[in-house]
């Protein structure tokens, strides 16, 4: 059996799934935003008793807990010490003002171009620690190619600080600025992190199921909740990634397809390509600062059940902010939701108010509140529908670097989408018919979010490099650098990259069962100097995908 | 540095399937340390840097500025339809307004490539610059435009093509062709009978540094761009002035390339060569997109930067300054020089032997212009390559008057009827957008 809990922003629901992946228990709960593992025990022990958790195999939580720690800034401060070199203007990098720039540098091919300044780094920090700073990220401009210099600031500083994130750690992508933000989220939010996890495990404990328990990513992939500790930064964002976890477990269609969770507040789009959904190409974006963590390609846009309907310089506007519930509920201004519930499409909430809601725009509209109700709810629909216009445009339009991919041109087209949230059934078939797709709301729906966690596969990547001139092999995943004879091939990297990505996902608690392997990127290119060929650079990239466990059952539908 | 951010376009298309030969200096790892340097520096996140995806040049689009013999299909690949596309894309995105500017970082180039194709020369084939010009010109009505070729080599293909054009200014500045491909470009090369004055060639001596190019820039190139004044400023930025490259021999750098950029303020650039793949090309196109955005630029540098290593003589100075103030006269003097070119009769000829060297061929060509102050003059090229294909084409220029077009005409018509020496005969209508082929 599997537990699965998404501690959410207003519920936190769990799941008891059998192992036919079906509910046989579930619950809901409000959340205790104040303490989360206290949401956590309460809706676990409406669920869990003596004789299911003897046959518990796994605990699979989602929580918005980092997100809500950078969010609400409740946040350690944290040095930065930061190898750039030449390149952009130190002013565009700094991230707060704790950041010290130092000399050395790495070139893009990974060579220690200038090395560092002992008495410099030392003296930096120095500085922080007078500051009062117990938390450090070291980053340095192409680190993902050498980390050498990272490591060597590190084992400088080590002793003069209760942790250190190091920038070569986060992501094996390039993007010196997205590396920063995310070196210092992760050093920023680590030791909070590090609480959450120690009161889940010590109440996993108590109850003393020995099942391991995972958390939920970004990339709505799993990770033994130990090993997330090392990097916090990966959780963030997994509400959106839970909710379409969800829609995937409860679906598990295997066509081009679109995803809405329309809320009250907001309006979650993603999308999936042959069934999977899509990760963003280079990382998510929280607070406005981009990042390296590989999450889930989402769009949110400030339109739900509960967004504030009213005209402005002739204009009907809804939302983008949510003052209160709808009319219909004793909220204070006209919703969509009033409108949905006047035009009889929804049968919650009180009509009478909802009509006074409509009744209000009306005047301005000369128009009646019934067709008032009309305009809104139309106007809704097509800006969602208009959002998710853009999301394919952009999708399809991204930009593409061999003539292959140019001509061949693969393109999102949405055979179905799916919807979820409140206003799920209202919305649905209108939004359904303004993309010319039909529409499916999920069974379940009210614990999908949950469902999906509890299914959710372990996933990770690696990137390898081989620069066979310089004889020299990099997974800077995993800090490793090694020598390679000069006749490595391709062939070779290919091997090495699927077997360090096993073990990375082991490592990480991943089933056996479940290692669905992809290579999303393998070139190989000569280098030439002088006209003549004197290496081959070698760059493969490999994932566990994101997407569901396999049956333990031998020939049941996966 | 200019302090004002700009919104600027990058159409970014690497080709990592597409080379020449395997280890040709036009092969898939040219942009590969450039993708690295770009996306390392985080550009692509910055607010004002837009990239897009490039469009896909059609067989229409070559077929208005070129000749291809015996058609487009024999003369092109996928790749050089997709580089001149992205040139077409880095220009829409700015006539369209959704840009200030726009860069195309695209291979294989094309400044190379001539009126007529019979196959690849200087590792182009056909020319993406050109080509974008005249869909701009088709799409968003005539414009006048200017070209900057700051490319180590002379742009002998895109001078070829706009030399009878009066609306095209063409500038060159380049390693001294008697040292270097093509071994052309020289001042005396000024243009055509119509068109005196709108091509303009600086051969600079070898070793020339940053305070030559930008010397030549500030004195030349920026009062002939004020005198001529383009709708459009066209930069061809090849990149292959850089001290590392391997087959030139200048002294420029990236913090030169910036500045040029900077100052020139192109609304749109286009790649061309540049073969120092890994020192030398990652930074100066770092530096290129930050001056086109109006970034601070003043700290990208390459690894072994060292100004006073690459300092050029004084001897190289002071010849510099005189060429500057030659060319310079020469531009004001260009109405009366056009006068004094002009002889009796309607047509003036020019013949000329060009070598493929990409693709080993041999071509002859003699061309005819018609004496005109109305348009560019109707053109007619008869050409022969490697002493078997002979092809005639009539060439109808944009904006032709009425007298070129009914001679035009009337010359396409006669020489159709099949009766001549020719393979194959040629009509480009410009203003009606014809090319036909017999």
């Amino acid at each position: 059996m599997i537990l699965g809990i998404d501690v959410g922003g207003t519920h936190t629901d769990a799941v008891l799934l059998n192992d036919r992946f079906e509910v046989v228990e579930s619950a809901k709960v409000l959340t205790n935003p104040d303490n989360l593992i206290d949401s956590f025990r309460e809706a676990t022990s409406r669920i869990l008793n003596g004789e299911n958790l003897k046959n518990l195999e796994r605990i699979v939580l989602s929580t918005t807990m980092s997100t809500n720690a950078i969010v609400q800034n409740r946040v350690d401060r944290v040095g930065m010490i930061l190898a750039g070199g030449p390149g952009l203007a130190p002013e565009m990098l700094r991230i707060n003002e704790d950041v010290h720039f130092i000399s050395g540098y790495v070139s893009h091919r990974g060579l220690e171009v200038a090395g560092i300044d002992d008495g410099e780094v030392l003296e930096a920090a120095e500085r922080l620690k007078a500051k009062g700073i117990r938390h450090g990220g070291i980053v340095g401009k192409f680190s993902t190619r050498n980390p050498g210099l990272e490591l060597r600031i590190g084992d400088l500083i080590e002793k003069d600080f209760d942790h250190l994130s190091f920038g070569h750690r986060m992501s094996g992508n390039l993007n010196f600025p997205r590396r920063i933000a995310t070196t210092y989220l992760n050093a920023a939010i680590w030791r909070i992190y590090n609480r959450f996890v120690d009161g889940i495990l010590r109440f996993v404990e108590e109850i003393r199921a020995t099942a391991p328990v995972y958390i939920l990513k970004a990339d709505g992939g799993t990770s033994e909740i130990r090993q997330s500790a090392k990097y916090p930064v990966g959780t963030i964002l997994s509400g959106p990634a839970a909710s379409i976890m969800g829609i995937l477990s409860l679906e598990n269609g295997k066509q081009d397809a679109i995803a809405l969770d329309i809320g009250g507040t907001t309006t979650d789009i993603a999308l999936f390509a042959d069934g999977v959904p899509l990760l963003e190409p280079f990382g998510v974006t929280i607070e406005g600062r981009k990042t390296l963590v590989r999450g889930l390609r989402t769009r949110s846009i400030g339109v739900g059940g509960d967004s504030r309907v009213r005209w402005e310089k002739g204009e009907l506007r809804i939302g983008p902010e949510r003052d209160g519930p709808a009319m219909a509920f004793g909220g204070p201004f006209p919703t969509p939701t009033d409108a949905m519930i006047l035009l009889g499409l929804t049968k919650i909430g009180n009509r009478n108010k909802a009509r006074e809601a409509m009744a209000l725009l009306a005047e301005e509209a000369k128009t009646t509140p019934d067709e008032t109700a009309r305009i809104v709810y139309e106007k809704a629909c097509r800006m969602i529908a208009g959002a998710v216009r853009e999301v394919l445009e952009e999708i399809n339009n991204k930009p593409v670097y061999t003539i292959h991919e140019i001509l061949e041109g693969k393109t999102i087209d949405p055979k179905i989408l799916y919807v979820v949230g409140g206003p799920a059934g209202a919305m649905a078939p209108k939004i359904g018919d303004l993309l010319s797709c039909p529409s499916r709301l999920p069974e379940y729906s009210e614990v999908a979010n949950a469902i999906g966690t509890a299914l959710a596969r372990t996933t990770t990547e690696i990137t390898l490099l081989a620069d066979t001139e310089k004889k020299i092999l990099t997974i800077v995943e995993e800090g490793v650098q090694q020598s390679i004879p000069g006749r490595f091939s391709r062939e070779d990297a290919l091997f090495i990259c699927r077997e360090r990505l096993l073990e990375r996902a082991l490592k990480m608690g991943a089933r056996e069962e479940d290692l669905v392997m992809e290579i999303i990127e393998d070139q190989e290119f000569n280098m030439v100097r002088n006209f003549y060929t004197t290496g081959k650079n070698i760059r493969i990239k490999a994932q566990i995908k994101p997407g569901l466990i396999a049956h333990r059952n031998a020939g049941a539908p996966s | 540095m200019t302090g004002k951010e700009k919104k600027t376009g990058l159409v970014f298309f690497p080709a990592f399937d597409w080379a020449i030969s395997p280890t040709h200096p036009e092969r898939e790892e040219r942009l590969l340390y450039t993708q690295d340097q770009v996306f390392e520096e985080g550009l692509l996140d910055l607010g004002n840097i837009i990239e897009y995806k490039p469009g896909l040049a059609t067989k229409e689009d070559v077929e208005r500025i070129h000749i291809c013999v015996p058609d487009v299909d024999h003369v092109t690949t996928e790749s050089h339809m997709i580089s001149a596309g992205g040139a077409i894309t880095a220009a829409e995105k700015v006539l369209e307004g959704e840009v200030d500017s726009a860069f195309a970082l695209v291979r294989p180039p094309g400044h190379h490539a001539m009126r007529v194709v019979h196959g690849a020369r200087g590792f182009c084939n056909i020319n993406i610059e050109a080509v974008m010009i005249e869909h701009i010109r088709r799409k968003y009505g005539h414009r006048r435009i200017a070209v900057v070729d700051t490319d180590c080599h002379h742009g002998d293909g895109t001078q070829d093509i706009f030399w009878h054009d009066p609306d095209t200014l063409f500038i060159s500045l380049h390693q001294d062709g008697r040292t270097l491909y093509p071994g052309s470009g020289f001042p005396e090369e000024f243009g055509g009978p119509n068109a005196l004055g709108t091509t303009v060639n600086i051969p600079l001596p070898p070793r020339t540094s940053e305070e030559g190019f930008l010397y030549v820039l500030d004195r030349l190139i920026l009062p002939v761009l004020d005198d001529f004044k383009p709708d459009l400023v066209i930069n061809s930025a090849g990149q292959d002035n850089h001290y590392t490259d391997p087959i030139t021999d200048m002294q420029f750098t990236a913090q030169g390339y910036a500045r040029l950029n900077d100052r020139l303020s192109p609304h749109i650039a286009v790649l061309e060569g540049g073969y120092s793949v890994e020192t030398a090309l990652p930074y100066i196109n770092v530096g290129i997109i930050l001056a086109m955005a109006g970034l601070d630029y003043s700290h990208v540098k390459e690894p072994d930067y060292d100004p006073e290593k690459i300092r050029q003589s004084a001897d190289i100075t002071r010849y510099i300054e005189r060429l500057c103030e030659n060319i310079y006269g020469l531009w004001q003097r260009r109405d009366e020089e056009k006068k004094k070119l002009r002889k009796e009769g309607e047509f003036i000829r020019r013949s000329r032997s060009i070598y493929y060297d990409t693709d080993h061929i041999s071509e002859e060509q003699t061309e005819q212009v018609r004496i005109c102050d109305d348009c560019g003059g109707l053109l007619t090229i008869d050409s022969r390559a490697n002493y078997s294909t002979r092809i005639f084409a009539v060439v109808i220029p944009g904006r032709s008057c009425p007298a070129c077009r009914k001679r035009g005409e009337d010359i396409y018509h006669a020489r159709s009827r099949g009766d001549g020496p020719y393979d194959h005969i040629y009509l480009q209508d410009r203003d009606r957008d014809i090319y036909l082929v017999k």
